[in-house]
């Protein structure tokens, strides 16, 4: 049904962000305010960019692009541009252009402004990567980028502990939902045999019956469920409401949140067959619809009503998506794009009353309609269609998620949980409009008055978008059909209508509109009928954290508790299990034939090992660092008679330098002689010594017996030059072939110094110096 | 330690040792050498200075902090694989040229180079930083 066409522009679209993230604080820096402005049109002019791609989509035209990324590995960077991800494009740059401009009137100090646009912009770019990505490594990447974006958006404040814990919680909870959904993706690959979404849901693609594919499922229903707040996930996101409201905004009511909306609707067409899909989404968004519209009624902040309420919405989203029919995915379509439009705009206002008045307190809060009219249009306009009156979008949504509830078996409970819903948003819509805007003014700390344009354009136009969206959706249905689609997986008849004539739809729309008018007439009996739902996941997650903190000190205690002695014995010992065990139940030990070798290899095997010996048995420290360092300095012989002479040079380089350092610390040390432990003790040391020996050894024998003619050394002497272009194999193999491991190393031998340094550097200064550098001697006593 | 031989020794070594090190790395690709091994003998020459004078001394004959050299050995490193990105080819593929000297002959150079002084700059880096603030405890 779908034409694949390549385009040039969905790269650079993708990547644009991203460097305009890089511009943020230098822009920020010589623009001031007006920094603001210019990125909110950068990023409206990728908006219109991704605009000119609906005519295409919407003549069923996918427009793909693909940029090499590990061809060794069979890894390309896909992009995939159908309904579904054009839709999320539109909703990612249209309201992110929007909250950078508000953003920008919101926050007041430079230096705050630079930051929010430099992780706003990292963030906007993720979350298109999230949608734009065909391939599930990419997508994997993406949405990890998401949670760490949000991370530091959510802890904007740093120098709060309550933004700090919020961050700290939204990020343990969805990274762990990341990890799940890492393994779940990759899960997919293997039974699947393809990287590409758009692969995996071609029909025959995936065994819905298999075990690994219901592992899948799981395993990606916990990355969606974490990231778009499920129960008994939800608490996180409530939580996350520390963050300024520009972010809120966006990240969690329109954008992020939706991320895990957005996975399940992708994977929609992949593991719709799998039989949890039917049961597992609908009841835990359905649970979570009802319960967090319940606690959102509890509410007196403004923002956490809002927060509550997203929960509510995105629990009906997963919902619907359980459903999994044409009218539950067309319902979702329409619901996701009139969410992202009142939501956002309401959002901005609740920021823009907290702004001017000094508080987000509903119960404060009255009349604001006189000092701020355009603010109160906004929000009005916006809370129409959140209440699903018409004739906004939000109307159309309810509508057809009615119409998608009633089709159902369990059109009882099914109904009555919508009905329930439908009912408790319009009281939730009435807390936040009707309350702060209507009835008489009240004192507030500052002195409400309209904002700069900053903070009343961008909520007026989401709003009036969601009332001009609802009026022209029956008109231009077939706009929406390739989402539709793309989340069915088949074609879908898109068709939207206000009027369906007098059925049980519109009965259901009427009674929730009335119960819900009656609901926020009598607030408090209804919020004394309705308890709030203490079952949240916030006791587990502390729990789990405490725990977490708990496990660590045991086993810092047992493991890592400061001995170097101890490290080495554990290490060795370790070795010896694995080794002598490997050898012994699955390789078998095997001797070599034995190879005439010259006299010189006898000296230095005889000078290593004298060496060795008396590294052990000496009573001066100094001797036996001499000792060791010969030591190495017979082993770098052996190399130069087995021509590796570049490891050689190494070992004796690496010897020197660690003989040096042996001598720095021991001026650190007492100066009494070594002492000598219990006969016991060296018994034992004795003993580990020997048993690591012993493995080494028998080891080393082992390896010698297997058949080289076929193995990787060939293959590197034999194209060292003419792929790496140099004749020195080592370090072709160093620079070129392995350079990436190359890199690695370096990176932790960075990571490992700067560790190094602040051990050195940073020790309290009370503490007695011999006490924290005796652990190499003296650490343990026992 | 204070000896006028050592110190007398070590102004000569320690010119030695980094020339001597600057071939290792630039010879690497074709003989024994490399960014690793060339790395550890200019450490060695930084704290052989050391230890003829003293570690402050170290640290001004050595111009930079040692600290600064490890990021920007690891950013020389990690920007050698991007040109790579440039024709195609995934990071970090060698990417070759061979400049004309007229009749001096021909040098052929490429991204490992780059990437081995990269390697070189973290070991001197890593090396004389850990000498250093050992030695100053």
């Amino acid at each position: 049904m779908a034409t694949l066409t390549t385009n040039d522009l969905l790269l650079p679209a993708l990547f644009a962000p991203f460097g305009l993230a890089l511009l943020a604080v230098p822009f920020e820096r010589a623009l001031g305010r007006w920094s603001a402005r210019l990125l909110a049109a950068l990023v409206a002019g990728l908006f219109v960019a991704f605009l000119t791609f609906v005519p295409g989509v919407t003549d069923g035209e996918v427009y793909t692009a693909s940029l090499g990324w590990a061809p060794a590995l069979d890894l390309a960077f896909t992009l995939r541009l159908d309904g579904l991800a054009l839709l999320f494009a539109l909703l990612i740059t249209g309201i992110g252009a929007l909250v950078l401009y508000y953003g920008g009137d919101y926050l007041s100090s430079t230096a705050a402004r630079g930051r929010f646009f430099l992780f706003l912009l990292l963030f906007l770019g993720s979350m298109l990567g999230i949608v734009l990505s065909d391939n599930l490594v990419a997508l994997f990447v993406f949405w990890e980028l998401t949670s760490i974006t949000s991370f530091m958006l959510i802890g904007f404040e740093h120098t709060r502990q309550s933004a700090r814990d919020a961050a700290q919680q939204a990020l343990i909870v969805t990274g762990m939902g990341g990890l799940a959904l890492l393994a779940g993706l990759v899960l997919l690959g293997i039974h699947g045999g393809a990287w590409e979404v758009s692969a995996l849901a071609e029909p025959g693609a995936i065994d819905s019956e298999s075990a690994m594919v219901l592992a899948a499922f799981w395993c990606v229903a916990a990355g969606a469920f974490t990231k778009s707040a499920q129960f008994p996930f939800h608490s996180w996101l409530p939580a996350a409401m520390a963050a300024p409201t520009p972010v809120s905004a966006y990240l969690h009511s329109a954008t992020m949140v939706k991320a895990g909306v957005f996975l399940l609707a992708r994977m929609h067409p992949v593991l719709g067959d799998v039989a949890a899909w039917g049961w597992a989404l609908p009841i835990v968004g359905g649970v979570t619809m009802v319960v967090t519209a319940v606690i959102a009624i509890h509410q007196t902040d403004l923002k956490r009503i809002l927060a509550y309420s997203t929960v509510s919405a995105l629990g009906t989203m997963t919902f619907l998506i359980g459903l999994g029919t044409p009218f539950a995915m067309k319902a979702v379509i329409v619901f996701i794009l009139a969410h992202a439009l009142y939501k956002a705009a309401l959002f901005m206002v609740a920021g823009t009353i907290d702004h001017e008045t000094g508080t987000r307190d509903r119960t404060v809060l009255g009349g604001l309609r006189h000092a701020m009219p355009v603010t109160a249009v906004a929000a009005v306009l916006a809370g129409i269609s959140m209440a699903g009156l018409p004739p906004a979008a939000g109307f159309l949504a309810k509508e057809t998620l009615f119409a998608a509830a009633v089709e159902e078996p369990l059109i009882v409970l099914l109904a009555g949980a919508v009905l329930i819903t439908g009912a408790l948003t319009l009281v939730a819509v009435a807390m936040v409009v009707a309350g702060p805007f209507f009835g008489p003014v009240r004192e507030t700390p500052r002195h409400g008055h309209e904002g700069t344009p900053g903070l009343w354009f961008p909520p007026v136009l989401l709003a009036v978008l969601g009332i001009i969206g609802g009026l022209l959706t029956p008109l231009g249905a077939s706009v929406l059909t390739p989402p539709v689609e793309s989340v069915y997986g088949a074609a879908v008849d898109v068709s939207l209508s206000f009027w369906h004539g007098v059925d049980v739809v519109l009965i259901l729309s009427i009674v929730a509109i009335s119960a819900g008018i009656a609901g926020y007439w009598q607030l408090a009996m209804v919020q004394r009928l309705l308890p709030v739902a203490r079952a949240n996941g916030d006791a587990a997650f502390h729990g789990y954290l405490e725990g977490l903190g708990f496990v660590a000190v045991v086993h810092t205690r047992l493991i890592q508790n400061g001995s170097l002695r101890r490290y080495i014995a554990i290490v060795m010992l370790a070795l010896a299990a694995a080794g002598l065990g490997m050898l012994l139940w699955q390789d078998g030990f095997a001797t070599p034939a034995y190879e005439s070798v010259g006299l010189e290899v006898f000296a230095v095997a005889a000078l290593l090992m004298v060496t060795s010996i008396a590294a052990a048995v000496t009573r001066s420290r100094l001797r036996a660092v001499a000792f060791v360092g010969a030591a190495g300095f017979g082993i770098a012989l052996l190399f130069v008679l087995f021509s590796a002479p570049d490891i050689a040079m190494t070992q004796v380089l690496v010897d020197i330098l660690i003989v040096v350092l042996f001598v720095a610390v021991f001026r650190h040390l007492p100066t009494t002689a070594r002492s000598i432990p219990s006969r016991l003790i060296r018994l034992r040391d004795a003993a580990i010594a020997v048993a690591a020996g012993v493995t080494m050894t028998a080891l080393t024998w082992t390896v010698l017996t297997v058949d080289r003619s076929q193995d990787v050394s060939t293959y590197f002497m034999e194209s060292a030059y003419p792929l790496g272009q140099g004749r020195n194999v080592v370090n072709t193999i160093l620079v070129d072939f392995r350079a990436l491991d190359t890199l690695g190393e370096i990176v932790v031998l960075a990571v490992a110094a700067v560790g190094i340094i602040a051990v050195l550097r940073l020790r309290p200064e009370d503490d007695a110096p011999a006490n924290q550098s005796s652990g190499i001697e003296t650490g343990e006593t026992s | 330690v204070n000896s006028l031989v050592l110190r007398t020794a070590a102004r000569f070594l320690i010119s030695l040792l980094l020339v001597f090190a600057l071939f290792l790395l630039l010879r690497g690709h074709d003989e024994p050498g490399g960014g690793f091994v060339a790395g550890l003998v200019a450490a060695a020459s930084v704290v052989l200075f050391s230890m003829a004078y003293d570690v402050p001394s170290a640290r001004r004959f050595l111009r930079v902090d040692p600290r600064r050299l490890i990021w920007i050995g690891l950013l020389i490193a990690i920007g050698s694989g991007i040109p790579g990105m440039f024709t195609g080819d995934p990071f970090l593929t060698g990417q070759w040229a061979d400049i004309e000297f007229g009749a001096v002959g021909t040098l052929h150079v490429g991204t490992p180079l780059l990437f081995d002084l990269g390697v070189f700059l973290v070991v001197v880096g890593v090396a004389v930083t850990l000498a250093l603030t050992m030695a100053e405890e």
